[in-house]
């Protein structure tokens, strides 16, 4: 571990604060993002993309339940829970009740590794981003478990695309990410947030910073895209196609996991892109002169919104492109992960080094 | 060999080499699957099944399987008499009631040669044009949804919002219109339509160059339909292509001008034709922008109806509806130009009756579906996706 003694005193502290036998201190810590994120995708991720889709679309969205139809969610999901779960007579039931559990245990684990402010952070691994890489890619075992188990053949097509897609789009965004490594000389997360925080608040980042930071910047955002399985790339579960792909046969709480995943996924990229290349929790207010802004704004709590904002701000541009764009086809995906984006993920890494090596 | 299992012996391929080696390979074949798309599939437009034999992703063969919404339309008009059958055709192509209303009355018209009066004659050019846009809005829409693209659709049943608005307001309902009677109609308009059609034509007019930004312009869109599914003019003709979908394919055909009725003569309109240097002649953005443009031709239309339709005082909309409806023994066939082609009534009388003894409709969407076959191989299936789009089918009025 090599994170600057200073930045978790304040968590370490929580920590360390024990109600008895149980370690009440280390369960706020560790459990505030998981919780966090939980609560988020389910009910204010879902409420603002059928909110922002709605205003996109001249409509006005959930109204109904609670004021402007902010408890809509907790609606659905009680709806949700109330489902008869069906389990296919053809199924393979392992696989069919396995693939859920498994797609939804790959998105949140990699939340163990986004820091949440200074402060909070499930366990600050020193290969942090390549965790986080690896462990996404837990997602794609689920989604074929699911689709195989299935026994349906529009989901079939549904996984074996998204498998396809999954892995391909992992090379330009690794690479990608390598990018952001080498800058950052790390692969800890907390250790991005610190290396682009300071006095001038967004011009440390790297996006402002860096001139060559914006090509591995936006091969990443597109290939997130293809990860999460967003639309311009939903052809895993592209409704007009393949019904609803992969998870065709599920009901109830199964089907909601594929949905709490996929907007667990949506938040773990955004956080990773904001991290490694927006500084994370880094204040982007320049300390001018006596007006310390930075200062003023920088801290666990400052922190947290941040970064939370920061990611807000992608969701909301996945979300924006959702509701705008058709569907690329499944060669044409292919053809851009191959001979678009994985050769200038080359270039932009050649380029970072370079950099590296001669500013 | 004996080892071999039977299921994989059908997998492997055993070849022996000029010089008597033995070379197998294993898993080499590739089974074909039998794909059954719809009826329940949410991009069969209804209740349309495609029995597909895919090849992973690339569909071998795609066999369309009708009458899941057969109700019997012709049948039934040998039950009803001529005036009770204008409902039944509002059911044929439930998002152009209007459309087919009158290509019915026409045929029964002529068949009673009846002079109708001016105002009826342009009222009804006006509520089919309306009509039109409003049909061709849903094919723009439910085609950016099988593309992907959900947020067209809104926009497109928005506008077509303000056409139900004005059809209901004018006729009473919103879908199954019944207003376009033989030798008139059933109501006349109200007093301020003409205002408030040309607000709707006012107001539309940049909605069209919205949606042209937002969907046919975008680059994923042309990149999913440019080159999809191409129909050569010639093949397009020899399947009896009617509508958006020959022009196309580049055939400049048009009922409206080629067999002219109505008022149509004497209105000034483009035929609606693909440019060649934005699409590929016959592919499925073709057909897509024959629509769009045909959209803008139809507020052509109506603006220069709403300059030439003669005001009368008292008018009554009823009062050429013949007092009973018994034709002449004869036969007639008459057509008009719908959003989706060409739909021709044939009708046959036996001058005793007040109900015909047969009654044909010639669908322009079960036509143009019958090309599926052909279009259909050798495609991926978002590709049968979209041209399954690009045809733009109405299951009621295929099925009837």
């Amino acid at each position: 571990m090599s994170h600057a003694p200073s930045l978790n005193t304040w968590s370490d502290a929580l920590a360390g604060f024990n109600l008895g036998w149980f370690p009440l201190g280390l369960v706020i810590v560790a459990a505030i993002p998981l919780v966090f994120i939980a609560l988020y995708a389910l009910t204010y991720g879902v409420y603002g993309e059928r909110k922002i889709s709605a205003f996109m679309q001249d409509r006005l969205g959930p109204m109904e339940v609670g004021p402007w139809g902010l408890l809509q969610t907790l609606a659905d999901i009680l709806k949700l829970l109330q489902k008869e779960d069906i389990v296919p007579t053809a199924a393979d039931k392992f696989l069919f009740v396995i693939g859920p559990l498994v797609m939804f245990v790959g998105s949140f684990l990699a939340f163990v590794v986004l820091p949440f402010g200074p402060a909070f952070i499930g366990a600050d691994l020193n290969v942090g981003l390549f965790y986080a890489i690896g462990i996404v890619a837990l997602e794609v075992v689920g989604i074929l478990a699911s689709g195989w188990g299935s026994n349906n053949k529009w989901a079939l097509y549904g996984a074996v695309r998204s498998v396809a897609q999954i892995v391909s789009y992992e090379i330009p965004a690794s690479i990608a990410l390598l990018c952001g490594a080498m800058m950052a000389g790390t692969l800890s997360m907390q250790q991005f947030c610190v290396a682009q925080s300071g006095p001038f608040g967004l011009l440390h980042w790297y996006l402002f910073s860096n001139p060559v930071a914006w090509l591995p910047f936006l091969i990443y955002f597109i290939s997130s895209l293809a990860e999460t399985n967003r639309a311009p790339f939903d052809i895993p579960e592209a409704e007009s196609e393949l019904v609803a792909g992969f998870f065709t046969e599920y009901t109830g709480m199964k089907f909601a996991m594929f949905f709490l995943a996929e907007y667990g996924s949506m938040f773990m990229v955004s956080g990773i892109i904001s991290i490694v290349f927006l500084g994370g929790w880094a204040s982007p207010l320049p300390n001018i002169g006596s007006f310390a802004l930075n200062t003023m704004t920088s801290g666990p709590v400052w922190g947290t919104f941040w970064i939370i904002m920061k990611s807000f701000f992608f969701i909301f541009v996945q979300m924006w492109l959702r509701w705008t764009l058709p569907r690329l086809r499944v060669d044409q995906l292919m053809y851009l992960c191959w001979k678009v984006l994985t050769p200038f993920a080359f270039v932009a890494f050649v380029l970072t080094a370079v950099w590296e090596i001669y500013k | 060999m004996q080892e071999l299992g039977k299921a994989e012996l059908n997998s492997t391929r055993i070849i022996r080499q000029d010089d008597n080696r033995v070379v197998i390979e294993k898993d080499l074949d590739t089974e074909y699957m039998v794909l059954s798309m719809g009826p329940q599939h949410p991009s069969t437009h209804g209740v349309l099944r495609l029995e597909c034999i895919t090849d992973g992703e690339v569909v071998v063969e795609a066999e369309p399987y009708l009458g899941y919404l057969h109700r019997c339309f012709e049948k039934y008009c040998e039950k009803v008499d001529y005036p009770g059958i204008v409902p039944y055709t509002d059911r044929m192509d439930y998002l152009a009631g209007m459309n087919t209303e009158m290509a019915y009355c026409i045929a029964v018209e002529k068949l009673l040669d009846i002079e109708i009066p001016r105002r009826v004659e342009f009222i009804r050019v006006i509520v089919a044009e309306l009509n039109r846009i409003a049909s061709h809005l849903v094919a723009i829409g439910t085609y950016g949804i099988d593309l992907g693209a959900f947020t067209p659709f809104l926009f497109c049943f928005r506008d077509r919002e303000h056409i139900l608005n004005l059809l209901e307001w004018i006729s009473g309902a919103r879908m199954l219109y019944n207003y376009i009677w033989i030798g008139g109609l059933s109501y006349d308009v109200p007093a301020d339509f003409k205002k408030r059609v040309a607000e709707f034509v006012t107001y539309f007019k940049p909605k069209t160059v919205e949606l042209q930004k937002l969907l046919t312009e975008n680059e994923i869109f042309v990149k999913r339909t440019r080159g999809i599914g191409l129909m050569p003019a010639d093949v397009a003709i020899n399947y009896g292509w009617s509508g958006p979908m020959l022009r196309g394919s580049g055939v400049d055909w048009d009922l409206r001008r080629n067999d002219p009725y109505s008022v149509y003569p004497e209105l000034d309109f483009k035929v609606a034709l693909p440019d060649p240097k934005f699409c590929e002649i016959g592919d499925c953005l073709a057909r897509h922008v024959v629509r769009a443009i045909e959209m803008e031709e139809s507020l052509k239309i109506i603006e220069q109806c709403l300059d030439r339709m003669p005001e009368v005082d008292g008018f009554n909309s009823r009062a050429s509806i013949p007092k009973k409806i018994r034709p002449k023994a004869g036969e007639v066939y008459a057509r008009a130009e719908n959003p989706r082609g060409e739909v021709g009534f044939y009708i046959v009388s036996d001058g005793k009756s007040t109900k015909p003894l047969r009654c044909k409709a010639r669908s322009s969407c079960f036509v143009n579906l019958s090309a599926m076959k052909d279009l259909s191989k050798g495609q991926l299936i978002p590709d049968l996706v979209a041209i399954i789009g690009s045809i733009d089918i109405v299951l009621g009025e295929v099925d009837r």
